[in-house]
């Protein structure tokens, strides 16, 4: 099953090594990893997307705490949480294509970030469905080069019923 | 007042408590060792190899309980580290090993000896270092020991740059530290240890599963009151032995893939295992859906990720062995007031019977038989010495026909198996107690490995016997090959070896030789009395095996027992030849 475990770790040279070190030593999956500093400078959050069963998630998340420099592990497999990833994606566009791309954007809020007499790129933010779903509807017209960012991701707020 | 980061090391050094250092100069350390010239509260051994100075410093660790320190050179100095960091860090062993660094303007150039050893060592170190500004030296060092030696201890490793050790800081050691991600858990869980006790009161057929855990925590005391107590049978792991009495009425052997007969069946037929500072290796559960299917399972460990790694585990308790014995043993007394004696007398009785059935011996021949060597280093030191052992059947034997009574006289390389470790092992135990009678118990393979450290030995009187049980083969290969390669022996004769005699007093050593059984004793007897580093070749039995053997991927029940023991006449025991 897929997981996403969100990492708080100290801002040091080595321990984004440390991390992936310890997944590939330990023949653990990384799907996806994106990486920045939070709030404080001194601390970066890293979003990894793993898969597994019980008893390898629950090895992850020790693995991952007893790393010296692993201040805190949220697997956000039990809560409500938020999901995004930002893709680009250049197409190919043949003339009579153009409209057709400009509307798939359209339908999905992308944006065209860079325009050439040939090309699209388009800039897309989702969670997996809304990507994957763009991503199949803009093959037919030829992806010349796609970059996602890795997964992002944040608990909801518990929401107070009145 | 400003000191030099070579300066700042060494007091740093002297603040820890640190006496003895195992080092190997080289370029970018000059400045270091320049200091340690005149340092004379600490004691500097130089050994002939930088993997020697780590197995030192690892042997000096595990005989006292303190930190091992080694200091090296960078490039290769610091390459060679690798194995002797790796052994400590599957074993547990608190080490701070100290790598010179190219200056910190060169590094990422490949300047001349530069390895990035902080990389290399990222997976085998419990956590390591570059210092790029003096500044950070001390605070570093004080870093370095804390995390060492708390929590499941390790080595660590930390790199320091040639010109961090010229630079000039103030000097001001710290008191204490914290680390914010950092803070082993080491009291248990109040609510488990309870659960525990109760599992215990409930248990028929209890057996206690002590591993180096034990040692680590300094909780032999602890498990004896607990063994004693509940009336609790105690296998121990290789890694254990030494954690409780070898004599003890309670104490069964070596469970695992060289277990002895009762301890596997123990295991394997009892209902409540008790895993005191243990993994749950694969060398000790065989196969893992077939490990003691009756039992009920209490974990207590320090390191969470031990628990659920390799085994389902229905009480887990973490926290530091020898604080949450001390709990369990406190709430047992107090609340539990069954009959224990009269609870398990039937299964300790059932243990017994498994033990007469196939006892731990061997048959005796014309050859000397390893087992022999073993039993009267036994019967001559009444188990009062330090064991070190290479890897191998040699380890094996060491294990199985010693009884270790107390804590940290046992030391060997259980997780990584690390053939050359026992001898500069021994040596770093021999200079932490110089007035002890230190063994080595090798084959004639694995002390070919680190044989140079005989100059070492030699040169800091390091009185420590070496007793090479002499088979001319990789002998577990063999039997391997023996059992599970049709006798197809590859790459294991080692029909050249030299002649152990001469190369023991080629380096100045005492060199002697049995190839009687008759004369073993007087050998090990002139070894004893002798004030010198002695190597001794004893010319074992070719085809000797270790039993009992659990075939790789067989249950731990499943033992091969080998030749049927021959009770009265010594026979000569079948000889294959190849």
């Amino acid at each position: 099953m897929r997981h996403i475990i969100s990492v708080l770790v100290e801002n040091k040279f080595g321990v984004l090594s440390r991390v992936s070190g310890l997944f590939s030593g330990r023949g653990f999956n990384i799907e996806s990893i994106s990486v920045g500093p939070t709030l404080d400078p001194a601390v970066s959050q890293m979003t990894i997307v793993t898969s597994g069963d019980d008893r390898i998630i629950e090895q992850i998340n020790k693995q991952l705490n007893k790393l010296i420099d692993v201040i805190k592990v949220t697997d956000f497999t039990d809560v409500e949480y938020i999901c995004r990833e930002t893709v680009l994606i250049k197409i190919h566009t043949k003339k009579e294509d153009r409209a057709e791309a400009l509307r798939i954007c359209d339908i999905f809020r992308a944006r065209i970030v860079d325009s050439t007499p040939t090309t699209y790129t388009i800039e897309i933010t989702g969670d997996d469905k809304k990507i994957d779903a763009i991503i199949n509807l803009l093959r037919p017209l030829g992806i010349k080069e796609l970059v996602r960012t890795g997964k992002i991701a944040m608990a909801r707020e518990e929401q107070k019923t009145a | 007042m400003k000191l030099s980061g070579a300066e700042i090391l060494i007091e740093s050094l002297k603040k820890e408590g640190v006496d003895t250092i195992f080092g190997y100069p080289g370029g970018v350390v000059l400045n270091i060792f320049d200091k340690l010239y005149d340092e004379k509260s600490i004691n500097l051994i130089l050994p002939r190899h930088e993997q020697g100075a780590v197995h030192m410093a690892d042997g000096y660790s595990r005989a006292t309980g303190k930190v091992g320190v080694a200091l090296v050179t960078s490039g290769p100095g610091a390459t060679n580290t690798v194995t002797g960091i790796a052994t400590a860090y599957m074993d547990s062993i608190p080490m701070v090993v100290i790598t010179g660094q190219v200056p910190t303007m060169l590094i990422g150039n490949d300047a001349f000896q530069e390895a990035d050893i902080v990389g290399i060592t990222r997976p085998c170190t419990k956590y390591n270092y570059l210092v790029k500004d003096v500044k950070d030296l001390a605070y570093t060092i004080k870093e370095a020991f804390h995390i060492a030696r708390s929590g499941r201890p390790g080595p660590v490793l930390i790199d320091i740059p040639k010109d961090v050790s010229v630079h000039k800081a103030d000097f001001k050691y710290p008191e204490a530290i914290t680390i914010r991600s950092y803070n082993p858990n080491y009291t248990g869980n109040k609510w488990q240890i309870q659960k525990a006790a109760e599992a215990l009161a409930k248990s028929k057929k209890p057996v206690i599963y002590a591993g180096g855990g034990v040692l680590l925590s300094d909780a032999a005391s602890e498990l004896k009151e607990l063994a004693e107590f509940t009336q609790s049978p105690v296998a121990m792991t290789l890694m254990g032995l030494g954690g409780f009495p070898g004599n003890d009425p309670l104490a069964l052997g070596m469970l695992g893939m060289h277990g002895t007969y009762h301890t596997n069946m123990a295991v394997h037929n009892s209902d409540l295992i008790i895993a005191i500072g243990a993994r749950f290796d694969d060398r000790v559960t065989g196969r893992v859906d077939a490990f003691s299917p009756g039992a009920k399972i209490i974990h207590i460990d320090i390191d969470p990720t031990s628990i659920r790694k390799n085994i389902h585990v229905d009480i887990p308790i973490v926290g530091d062995v020898k604080t949450v014995l001390k709990s369990l043993n406190a709430l047992l007394k107090a609340k539990f007031k069954e009959d224990w004696k009269e609870l398990h007398k039937d299964w300790l009785k059932q243990i017994a019977a498994w033990n007469k059935e196939h006892p731990m011996a061997y048959n005796k021949g014309e050859a000397i038989k390893p087992q022999q060597v073993m039993e009267t280093i036994y019967k001559l030191t009444k188990g009062d010495c330090i064991i070190t052992t290479e890897v191998g059947q040699n380890q094996m034997w060491a294990a199985q026909f010693f009884k270790y009574h107390y804590p940290r006289t046992f030391l060997s390389s259980g997780g990584l198996g690390t053939m050359g470790y026992g001898f500069p092992a021994a040596i770093g135990a021999q200079a932490a107690y110089p007035n002890k009678l230190v063994f080595d118990i090798a084959g004639d393979g694995s002390i070919q490995m680190n044989i140079q450290e005989l100059a070492t030995a030699v040169l800091y009187k390091l009185p420590v016997k070496v007793v090479i049980l002499n088979n001319a083969y990789l002998g577990m290969v063999r039997q391997w090959q023996e059992l599970f390669f049709q006798e197809r022996y590859s790459a294991s004769f080692l029909d050249d070896c030299p002649d152990f005699v001469k190369v023991a007093e080629a380096y100045g050593a005492v060199g002697l030789r049995a190839v009687k059984p008759s004369e073993v004793e007087p050998v090990l007897k002139e070894a004893i009395k002798v004030k010198k580093p002695v190597m001794m070749d004893f010319k074992i039995d070719k085809f000797e095996k270790v039993y009992p053997m659990v075939p790789a991927g067989g249950a731990i029940n499943e033992m091969l027992l080998g030749d049927p023991i021959v009770a009265e006449k010594p026979k000569q025991t079948a000889r294959r030849k190849k």
